[in-house]
């Protein structure tokens, strides 16, 4: 079943049934982003269990996928053990061994608690932070949430003016600073301001960094520890922001941000190219952390919660 | 993280002398450690067969087998065939004959076509005595006009707009007439990010370098980039046939094998490298380096440049008089250590030395160490940061206390200095400083 964003939300009781067309409106939309890693993975298997260059082939198109060595040889050993006899039985193992690579059990929601429920957005320079935050805003509004979107990028020049924008697009409040301005003050007054009006979700922008820049990192930790500070049990998520372009730097973004401020999950961007997205499966892979939501598109409705078997399904499935 | 390719062949192959030959099982393992550290680097794995074919033949020769270390030698026919790969080609820019020299940048969305922009124009003005101007085409991402106009103004490099148009051709063109009516000789042009698939998007950049006849068509592209890099530079190159590639956030700890594979699958060089947030941190590219990068191996060369680049000339000159004079107090030693810190995190600084790597494997590299150093030299009085001597018991617990560590804390600290001020006064003599022995002087302690 395809993730809602009812369900994501943990609507789904209440609210009523979601139109069948539009989910499968982004299902598609998912499978024709992802369809060129389909193409590759079909076109180039014709597969026979006994032949080694069969396997070889299927790891090529594992890795061409960015799925990356580690979880590569993970994907074919498993596939192995089904011992698939055709075809067919391969690309269903393939389906379902990509699945459960992807899934963390428990982690399929977005963490509700508050209100305000705050959402800590953080990732290196030009995976699209801001244009995720303000989807993702969108969908809360149009869950009937309020939201307050705090602009704590004060680094990156017009930053705070692309993030207003689409609090405009989405109805959002809207929380900034001067540039250069401490970014945890700004997280610290959108967490005031949502409580002084009673609002939803905080939504909180960083600016993007390379996790490999100490004393950006640091500052990162602090903004994190003002958070805390102010709300206790917040920041409820806080989500990586991943190009799905991205290749095997993308585990070691992981790796340094979740050290620096506790990743909750991933938000795996620009799936809408021809880009596979594999580097998701090198996440979850090595870290144990969920991926959350997906971008495919660049419309205010193409942010979609992540559905690890759709998206094994679109990753391998035969036309 | 610090497993180069060169230890893994060590590790793979072993030393010769002990065996006597090389042999084929030897080269084939050799070959799967080459394939797996260029894949881990995202070089896209069709270009990986290739390479690893062309390594096989060459490392099949008389030099290796014979070579009594042919994990090294392997490692060198690597490196030499990377950089041959990537360095035909010049990174020079094309000029005009008659000014102004167009440039336009495309690429995909946050590959950093707004921030290269700037960086380009400041390097050219810099570098080159050009008078260069921007013009904002990016029509399509919110507040990307706002961007370059800040950025511009913090360089004070004329920025063209138009606001009241969507139109990116009238754009483009008409910002590079008002540039050459103000006399300037250099127009960068900034466009949209779009995706290669994007078939309006691809249209109208292809249709904006019609209009504008670009001396230089730069691919700007994420050095963090994966297999997808060859999609998308086969696709750029097919609509608007760049010229080059201006590689981004080198920075950070991607290897760049993308880069690569650009350059294996066009055919375009590598012209420029990102290499910092600040927008001086732009520079031409060096193949050998990226090279060296790819395999994971020590890069001293960058290692130099980036301790010029955190000392101030001023800084250096100073320092060095003192360090003549034989004179070593806690306030110098506060600079070196503030000096260490502007090169970046300990741990990529590290990466940097050849060998260095594999001998702290394991060992964490602690950032708050230097940290913890600041903060016990802070705690000083300036007289005791001057004459360390006079510092006693009872000062010491007092700093201690001052910078929240403990007296056992600052005592290392006083005994690392004294230390370094011997070296120091062996240099000011002439002599080198026999570093086993003060290492061992401090294991005896």
């Amino acid at each position: 079943m395809t993730r809602t964003w009812a369900e994501f939300l943990g609507d789904h009781e209440a609210a009523p049934v979601e139109d069948a067309g539009d989910r499968r409106g982004w299902f598609e939309r998912l499978r024709d982003s992802l369809a060129s890693s389909r193409q590759a993975l079909t076109r180039e298997l014709g597969f026979d269990p006994g032949d080694e260059e069969s396997w070889e082939r299927i790891e090529e198109a594992l890795i061409a996928a960015d799925c990356g060595v580690g979880a590569t040889v993970e994907i074919v050993q498993r596939l192995e053990a089904r011992d698939p006899t055709s075809q067919a039985e391969l690309l269903e193992g393939l389906e379902e061994v990509v699945a459960e690579l992807v899934t963390v059990d428990g982690q399929e929601r977005l963490a509700f608690d508050g209100p305000p429920t705050v959402v800590l957005v953080v990732g290196v320079n030009g995976t699209g932070k801001t244009t995720t935050i303000g989807k993702l805003a969108h969908r809360l509004r149009e869950s009937g949430r309020s939201v307050v979107l705090a602009a704590a990028d004060t680094f990156r020049a017009a930053a705070e003016e692309q993030l207003e924008i689409w609090a405009e697009r989405a109805g959002a409040d809207f929380v900034g600073s001067q540039r250069g301005a401490d970014p945890a003050a700004v997280a610290f007054d959108a967490i005031s301001a949502a409580e002084a009006r009673g609002r939803d979700v905080v939504v909180v922008d960083t600016a993007g960094r390379l996790h490999t820049q100490t004393n950006l990192m640091e500052e990162l930790a602090k903004v994190r520890r003002v958070i805390s500070g102010r709300l206790e049990g917040a920041p409820h998520e806080t989500l990586l922001v991943l190009d799905a372009t991205t290749g095997q730097n993308g585990v070691r973004q992981a790796q340094l941000f979740d050290e620096a401020v506790g990743l909750t999950g991933v938000a795996l961007t620009k799936l809408d190219g021809t880009a596979k997205g594999g580097v998701a499966v090198a996440v979850t892979h090595e870290l144990g952390l969920p991926v959350k939501l997906i971008g495919v598109g660049e419309t205010l409705d193409d942010l979609q919660p992540f559905d690890p078997r759709d998206f094994a399904r679109a990753l391998v499935a035969q036309e | 993280m610090f497993d180069t390719l060169s230890d893994k062949l060590q590790g793979a192959l072993g030393d010769l002398r002990s065996r006597g030959v090389l042999t084929d099982e030897d080269l084939s393992r050799a070959m799967r450690e080459i394939r797996l550290a260029l894949l881990e680097a995202d070089v896209n794995f069709k270009v990986v067969k290739d390479f690893v074919a062309r390594v096989k033949e060459r490392a099949g020769g008389a030099a290796v087998t014979r070579s009594l270390t042919p994990g090294q030698e392997i490692v060198k026919i690597v490196h030499e065939e990377l950089t041959e790969l990537m360095g035909s080609g010049g990174s020079r820019l094309a000029f005009a004959g008659r000014p102004p020299t167009v440039v336009l940048l495309a690429g995909l969305q946050g590959s950093g076509k707004t921030t290269a922009a700037a960086k380009l124009a400041l390097l050219l003005r810099k570098g080159e005595g050009k008078s260069p101007a921007l013009v904002a085409a990016d029509l399509q991402r919110p507040a990307a006009i706002d961007q370059l106009e800040q950025l511009g103004r913090q360089i004070q490099i004329p920025v063209y707009l138009d606001r009241s148009t969507k139109d990116a051709i009238a754009v483009a063109r008409h910002g590079i007439e008002q540039a050459q009516a103000q006399g300037r000789d250099v127009v960068i042009v900034d466009t949209a990010g779009r995706l290669q698939i994007d078939e309006p998007l691809m249209k109208e950049l292809a249709a904006v370098r019609k209009a504008v006849k670009p001396h230089n068509v730069l691919l700007v592209l994420d050095s963090m980039t994966g297999q997808e890099a060859v999609a998308v530079a086969e696709a750029f190159a097919e609509r608007v046939d760049f010229d080059g590639v201006v590689l981004t956030k080198l920075d950070g700890d991607a290897r760049g094998g993308a880069a690569l594979s650009v350059k294996a699958v066009t055919g375009k060089p590598i012209k420029l490298a990102s290499t910092g947030e600040k927008l001086d941190q732009l520079e031409y590219f060096h193949p050998d380096r990226m090279a060296s990068r790819i395999l994971g191996m020590g890069d001293v060369l960058t290692l130099i440049e980036r301790a010029e680049q955190a000392a101030e000339v001023d800084e250096q000159e100073e320092m060095e008089r003192r360090l003549r004079a034989g004179q070593f107090t806690f306030d110098d030693f506060l600079q070196s250590y503030r000096m260490m810190r502007r090169m970046g995190p300990l741990k990529s600084i590290v990466g940097m030395i050849p060998g260095l790597g594999k001998q702290l494997q394991g060992v964490d590299v602690d950032d708050r160490e230097l940290g913890r150093v600041e903060a016990i030299v802070l705690s000083m009085t300036a007289d005791e940061r001057r004459r360390p001597e006079i510092i006693n018991g009872s000062r010491r617990a007092r700093i201690a206390r001052g910078s929240g560590t403990t007296v056992q804390q600052v005592n290392q600290l006083l005994t690392a200095r004294k230390q370094m001020a011997k070296m120091v006064k062996q240099m000011g003599k002439g002599k080198m400083p026999n570093i086993q022995s003060i290492a061992a002087a401090q294991r005896r302690r």
